[in-house]
């Protein structure tokens, strides 16, 4: 992984993910390690997205290392009219690793095809947000110990969710059943189905949550969006069949965990956030510690 | 019959013939292939009959014969092309073109939110189906189906 950029979560193999969740845990363990000492990040945000960004920032601080970029692309020279290629040449001089989030899809592999330096893609639009996947992924190792055959419920909006097809793509070789939970208009679309036929993978399609919920060994929460209906009234309709709330949980499995890649509206009602089998904030956390793994993994620190 | 397809697009002494193209892909073809910048004759007809089209075109090149992975690049706009390579007014070789595994430049991403869309650069696509084409974004890694593939 030593030098290779991180910008589709289909560029790393089965035994890479599990070598980055091993260094993950390395850092939850020892989360302060001073190994960047004189390394440069720099974290280019062509768009906002703050969460993501004090993440990475924290991890390459929490090493020792230098972080240089920019927050929006009002503050930078995108505003002039610079092109993406001129932008990652000129940065790929002062730093030894870019963390890139732009809004257009693509543009994280184009950036790796120009750069001097590895780029981690930090989001590309609709397109592929690796590093959330892999911490989706030390969350589910973590909680249940295994990566293996486990009942991964994914719920919400299917069609659109970026995150839901990463992790669906990747968890795809650790021989999961799927439970696909959304509203008709947003399912899962035929093309993810397909790869997980060839694979000869069972996944089972829900309108709702019903009794099924018992047989989860993960919920993995997405929001539903409002803007994604073409009716409004189809959305005040079915949006309430897609809210966890906590009298649904009484009857699951004690290993059961709930994971949102947040930010959530009211997807997940708060009266599940003092459930103990409630993740979603220590996945937050998680983050951290996996691209801690995945940035000292790509300058061959580990 | 034969004589008067002959009377339509004059034959060649030495070169390719490119039998079969869908009269719209036409201008497609002689573009992909850069046959504005060929210097030797070239001719071509449209909207010739054709049993097995209806309507079809030809493309015929003096002189100029071309390698298989540069004749395969017409296969995303004319998959049913024929080649008849002409040595001294004899057919030499038939050849049919085969969709690549990979297409570089040629094709548009349907994807308006693609970089390749926004930014100069050469497109690029892994082929996922030959039958019915259907190309992969190299970049926003969308699928771009038949019917919504756009030659630049």
């Amino acid at each position: 992984m030593k030098n290779r950029s991180l910008v589709s979560i289909n560029d790393y193999s089965r035994d890479e993910y599990l070598r980055i969740l091993e260094i993950a845990a390395e850092f939850e363990a020892n989360p302060r390690q001073n190994i960047l000492n004189n390394t440069i990040v720099a974290t280019l945000f062509f768009e906002p997205s703050t969460r993501t960004r004090l993440s990475f920032e924290s991890a390459v601080n929490r090493l020792g290392g230098k972080v240089i970029g920019f927050s929006d692309s009002q503050s930078s020279s995108v505003t002039k009219g610079e092109t993406l290629k001129d932008t990652i040449k000129m940065v790929s001089n002062y730093c030894d690793l870019i963390v890139m989030r732009h809004p257009l899809e693509g543009s994280a592999r184009y950036a790796s095809e120009v750069a001097g330096v590895p780029v981690i893609n930090a989001g590309d639009g609709a397109n592929q947000h690796p590093t959330q996947t892999l911490l989706d992924m030390y969350s589910i190792y973590k909680t249940q110990g295994t990566l293996e055959n486990l009942n991964l419920f994914l719920v919400g909006d299917l069609k659109y969710g970026r995150t839901v097809h990463s992790l669906l793509m990747a968890m795809s070789k650790f021989n999961p059943t799927f439970y696909f939970v959304s509203p008709p208009e947003l399912k899962m679309p035929a093309e993810y189905k397909l790869y997980l036929d060839n694979l000869g993978l069972k996944y089972h399609e829900f309108r709702d949550f019903t009794e099924i919920i018992n047989e989860a060994d993960i919920i993995y929460m997405t929001r539903v969006q409002k803007e994604r209906f073409s009716d409004p009234i189809e959305y005040e309709k079915t949006k309430n069949a897609f809210i966890l709330r906590n009298h649904m949980l009484k009857d699951t499995r004690d290993n059961m965990r709930i994971l949102h890649p947040l930010p959530r509206v009211n997807e997940i009602n708060v009266d599940v956030d003092d459930n103990e089998k409630a993740y979603y904030f220590t996945q937050a956390l998680n983050g951290v510690y996996t691209r801690q793994a995945i940035i000292a993994s790509i300058l061959g620190l580990k | 019959m034969n004589d008067k397809k002959h009377l339509e697009v004059s034959a060649i002494k030495n070169g390719t013939v490119i039998d079969h193209i869908p009269t719209k892909s036409l201008f497609k073809v002689i573009d992909i292939l850069g046959l504005d910048k060929v210097e030797t004759q070239v001719t071509f007809g449209t909207n010739l009959e054709s049993k097995r089209m209806g309507l079809k075109a030809i493309i015929k090149i003096s002189e100029v014969y071309f390698l298989d992975d540069d004749i395969n690049r017409i296969a995303l706009v004319a998959p049913e092309a024929k080649l008849n390579i002409i040595k001294d007014y004899l057919v030499q070789e038939k050849k049919i073109v085969e969709v690549p595994d990979k297409i570089v430049g040629i094709a548009n991403c349907v994807n308006p939110q693609c970089i390749t869309n926004n930014e100069a650069i050469t497109t690029r696509f892994s082929v996922i189906s030959k039958k019915e084409v259907a190309l992969k974004c190299h970049y926003c890694e969308k699928i771009t189906d038949q019917e919504h593939m756009h030659i630049k």
